[in-house]
């Protein structure tokens, strides 16, 4: 219990929290890393798997890719990005691990979620003189909106994650307190910067159900 | 004096073949030792799994906590889980494979439960006319129909144990991990890029095991599919 009240009286000391090692501006390199990528990656996995999903081809992609991503260890491609050129260049090899861990689920979810739209209703769509471009905006897309949604949450928790690991590395973010303590083995600040990394990601988490809950109806059913 | 050696390694290729030769002792160890943590990890978890999951099944009200706590645990950065456990075990090799347990409850527990309440109800009615015992029905029925799903749920924590193994790299247990964080600190290329080969190897040969040994104990489910 001594290093749980001492890990308290980490969090609770001011000194802490303020600074460039301070857990405020920690947080917003966490924040601002979490969200960049996610509008990063979204820009790029999204298109694709609507555009793709709609006209039915490449669903062996958007599996395999899940599965591929599950299998590549994180630590390994932020460590290899940092050995290569990239790695000269600032948080760049951070900003590309964390896109490409959150493409997956984006891609799986948005594709799964478009060949989950009734084949009927597309039918009747098609049947009222809908074209492609129509069908997709205004069928498809908001049938598949839950799924979509989901992946964007898993892919939100996942780069939370994601922007932990690359402390490792000598990224920013909330994990470099955990390594900084690891580097001084001080377990307190171990801990205290792990409460916090988890209480983020819980956090994120939690922003996503509300947004699920409070929206429309139809955007609700099927998530989960 | 001599000149220093122009090999790959002084070069500090990625790709090198005398780093694999004068380093096989090293790389066959770390292999070993990710192999043995992602082994007592995964069964650790479904000697865990199954219980919780037969109780939530059994007693419904168990299965919205059960299910809501591994969720949370799933949710925590592998970072933070292993830094949160460091209290409890200390720089060791138990912290790596307690953190990799908690993260294949989510899901080998999901699964496990699902496939369990995939079961169709007139199959129990039917093994309850032909004279089962509730022992019997679990075993004979519940548990060869539950198992394709179960399977698809070990496999993917398996592959995930496997990847997240490395992060253990921190406490100094993280099998190939350990040689990918000393490779990065000395910018050994040969060395980052041969163990993350290897970690992925693991991960693919591990899912094909396990999808081996899926056919070879539901042979019913290749049939119906020809």
């Amino acid at each position: 219990m001594n290093t749980l009240s001492a890990a308290w009286s980490w969090l609770t000391s001011a000194a802490h929290w303020s600074g460039p090692d301070g857990v405020w501006h920690r947080l917003g390199e966490h924040l601002f890393l979490t969200v960049v990528c996610l509008a990063l990656s979204c820009a790029v996995a999204l298109p694709v798997a609507l555009v793709l999903g709609h006209l039915g081809k490449g669903g062996a992609l958007a599996v395999n890719v899940s599965n591929a991503g599950r299998a590549v260890p994180t630590f390994a491609v932020l460590v290899l990005l940092l050995l290569t050129p990239i790695g000269t260049y600032g948080d760049w090899p951070t900003i590309i691990a964390l896109v490409l861990f959150a493409i997956p689920p984006l891609l799986t979810n948005a594709y799964v979620g478009m060949r989950g739209v009734d084949g009927d209703v597309v039918q009747a769509a098609r049947g009222m003189g809908m074209t492609g471009s129509q069908l997709l905006r205004r069928v498809e897309v908001p049938l598949a909106l839950p799924l979509i949604l989901t992946g964007v949450r898993i892919a939100a928790v996942q780069l939370v994650a994601t922007a932990t690991l690359a402390a490792l590395v000598g990224g920013g973010g909330l994990g470099r307190i955990i390594t900084a303590g690891f580097n001084l083995a001080d377990t307190p600040q171990v801990v205290a910067g792990a409460v916090l990394v988890a209480v983020f990601a819980l956090l994120v988490e939690a922003v996503f159900e509300a947004v699920r809950r409070l929206g429309p109806r139809w955007a609700r059913d099927g998530a989960r | 004096m001599t000149a220093p050696p122009d090999d790959c390694l002084a070069r500090n290729e990625w790709i090198c073949g005398a780093y694999l030769t004068s380093r096989r002792q090293i790389l066959w160890n770390a292999v070993l030792e990710h192999l043995e943590l992602t082994f007592f990890a995964v069964l650790l978890g479904v000697l865990i799994a199954v219980p919780l999951a037969l109780a939530a099944r059994r007693w419904s009200w168990l299965g919205a906590p059960v299910l809501g706590i591994t969720t949370v645990l799933y949710t925590i950065p592998s970072l933070a889980m292993f830094s949160l456990l460091l209290p409890l075990y200390g720089l060791s090799a138990s912290l790596v494979v307690a953190g990799l347990v908690l993260y294949s409850l989510t899901l080998l527990v999901r699964n496990i439960l699902a496939g369990l309440r995939a079961v169709p109800e007139d199959t129990r009615q039917a093994a309850r006319g032909l004279g089962y015992g509730p022992l019997r029905l679990l075993l004979a029925v519940e548990v060869p129909l539950a198992l394709p799903a179960a399977m698809a749920g070990l496999r993917i924590a398996t592959v995930s144990a496997v990847s997240l193994v490395t992060v253990g790299a921190i406490v100094g247990h993280g099998g190939l991990g350990n040689l990918i964080y000393a490779g990065m600190n000395t910018f050994f290329k040969a060395q980052v890029l041969t163990a993350s080969v290897l970690c992925v190897l693991i991960a693919v040969l591990a899912d094909l095991l396990l999808l081996g040994l899926q056919r070879l104990l539901t042979p019913w489910t290749r049939a119906a599919r020809a």
